[in-house]
């Protein structure tokens, strides 16, 4: 946080385990017998600086469960506890706002937090540095490949001083030399400004690679059934034999449960 | 970068525009080639040589400003008022869902209405008075802003609105930030549809309701037809057609392109 130049919440205990706690919750979409049973019985938590996966099939209420986190929607039972206003969320597109150039897009949380003009100025070049854009600040979003989207994304995450960082499948449409890059990126800014990541995907491999934690979603409802510690040193590469295998090891026990990871 | 698009920007212009003059030397002379034909006699449709000379000698006199003056302060006016009537209601309409379900099909038909077919009302209403004219092209001009507002909102993805949010935007900042800015080109469109509709409503006009002592472009063209004026009538026509290009390709043909380039459209 002091990267950022802002004072540590004073209401937080600087202990506090958790950044995020999901209890119990539930979501179906419509009612009665037209209902249908999104999530069952989540019950989810991720501590300060932890990576956690979720890695389940397309349409198992992963990005639901995001939606709801972010506070874009709201659960049918349980709670959710996430930082409020510091829970940053990206997406498979990067959603960067095609009329602000790449450093107005970055400081548009800030602008929505009625930052200072000049402190808007200095907090974008530092995370545009971060991101290792400093020389891209004034090119529009389509001139940028789409690795380079991703990390404008990533950098106006930051710039709400996000405690949380919800990623729904952020690197799925990237290949996979930009995507092993993007990886090492999160890793390091993860350590550097201390956030948390919850990280959605349907690439086992991906999950191994990432996560301190992998947890298994089933479809249909969704529903945590499994979930694995992974130990492998930092940091990890995409191609190794300890991520590979464990991977298979991951991947057998999906077919077991009878998830389709289609 | 800069070079390359200002090399590019110096060629654009004359490929641009050599097809354009290409084509008005054609139109030029199949005019006179009809005019030459024998087809209508001479004072009934002149060739170009005397039309354009007239056209020039009203321009040097300052009558064709005049008339311009008089008009386009008209445009200006009701096109307004239609901007703001009509982006107003379309605001409305988009936040109040009954109120689209009530009246949306109502506005369809407002739009395929001629607007002529106001003017013997708007007569009723204002008797033969500028503010009849612009009761008219505010009628036909506020519909289609209307329209297009509505349907550039219904098209703002709704990934950007997400994004927003989660960014911080709520309320009226997620209109003010997100929405109108990712609205803006479909806005811009119906704009563009407004004030075609407005011009043809205050051709129609302007020779319908002849405000005494006005000397407009519609008129001018009224007049020149009365004294059976084919040159001076011909070039009346060209400064309206002028006018109506101008607008439309230098105008927004100009926010357009910009707003394309800037969003990477084009």
């Amino acid at each position: 946080m002091k990267l950022l130049g802002v004072a540590p919440r004073l209401d937080a205990p600087v202990a506090e385990a958790s950044v995020l706690a999901v209890r119990a919750v539930d979501k179906t979409f419509g009612r009665g017998a037209q209902g249908v049973e999104a999530l069952r019985g989540i019950d989810l938590d991720v501590r300060r600086g932890e990576i956690v996966v979720l890695l389940g099939a397309s349409g198992c209420g992963k990005s639901t469960l995001l939606s709801m986190i972010a506070g874009l929607e709201a659960p049918s039972r349980g709670t959710i506890e996430a930082p409020v206003g510091r829970t940053a969320l990206m997406f498979q597109d990067a959603a960067l706002f095609p009329w602000l150039t790449v450093a107005e897009n970055v400081a548009f949380p800030l602008r929505m937090a009625k930052v200072a003009r000049a402190e808007r100025r200095r907090i974008t070049a530092e995370l545009l540095a971060m991101v290792r854009l400093g020389d891209f600040a004034d090119r529009r979003p389509h001139e940028l490949s789409g690795g380079m989207r991703q990390r404008v994304a990533l950098a106006r995450a930051l710039a709400q001083r996000a405690e949380l960082l919800l990623m729904d499948e952020p690197f799925a449409a990237l290949d996979a030399m930009m995507r092993d890059h993007l990886h090492e990126e999160l890793e390091r800014l993860a350590r550097e400004a201390g956030f948390s990541v919850l990280f959605v995907t349907h690439n086992v491999r991906e999950a191994v690679r990432l996560g301190d934690r992998v947890l298994l979603l089933s479809s249909r409802p969704g529903r945590l059934v499994d979930a694995f510690a992974i130990d492998l040193p930092r940091p990890r590469r995409i191609e190794a034999s300890e991520v590979a295998a464990l991977a298979r090891h991951i991947g057998d026990r999906l077919a077991a449960l009878g998830v389709d990871r289609g | 970068m800069a070079e390359r698009s200002e090399t590019r920007g110096a060629t654009g212009w004359i490929e641009a525009a050599l097809p354009k003059a290409i084509a008005i030397a054609i139109m030029l002379g199949l005019w006179e080639l009809v005019a030459r034909s024998g087809w209508r006699p001479d004072y009934v449709l002149p060739g170009p040589g005397p039309v354009l000379a007239q056209l020039w000698s009203d321009t040097v006199s300052g009558e064709v400003f005049a008339a311009v003056g008089i008009t386009m302060r008209r445009v200006a006016v009701g096109y307004a008022m239609a901007i703001v009537i009509g982006s107003a209601l379309g605001l409305l309409l988009a936040r109040v869902r009954w109120l689209r379900l009530a009246i949306g099909s109502l506005l369809t038909g407002l739009q395929t209405m001629p607007s002529v077919a106001w003017f013997p009302l708007a007569i009723l209403l204002f008797q033969l008075s500028e503010s009849a004219i612009i009761f008219v092209v505010v009628l036909g001009a506020a519909p289609s802003i209307t329209t297009g507002l509505l349907s550039s909102f219904d098209h703002v993805p709704p990934l950007l609105v997400r994004a927003g949010r989660v960014l911080g935007a709520r309320g009226f900042g997620l209109y003010r930030h997100v929405v109108l800015p990712a609205a803006l080109p479909g806005f811009v469109g119906g704009l563009k549809q407004g004030w075609a509709f407005a011009w043809r409503s205050l051709m129609a006009g302007e020779l319908l309701v002849i405000v005494g002592a006005k000397a407009s472009l519609g008129v001018r063209l009224q007049f020149a037809r009365e004294f059976s004026d084919a040159v001076g009538l011909l070039s009346w026509m060209i400064v309206i057609l002028v006018i109506g290009v101008f607008v439309d390709l230098v105008v927004f043909g100009r926010i357009e392109a910009g707003l394309r380039r800037r969003r990477g459209l084009s």
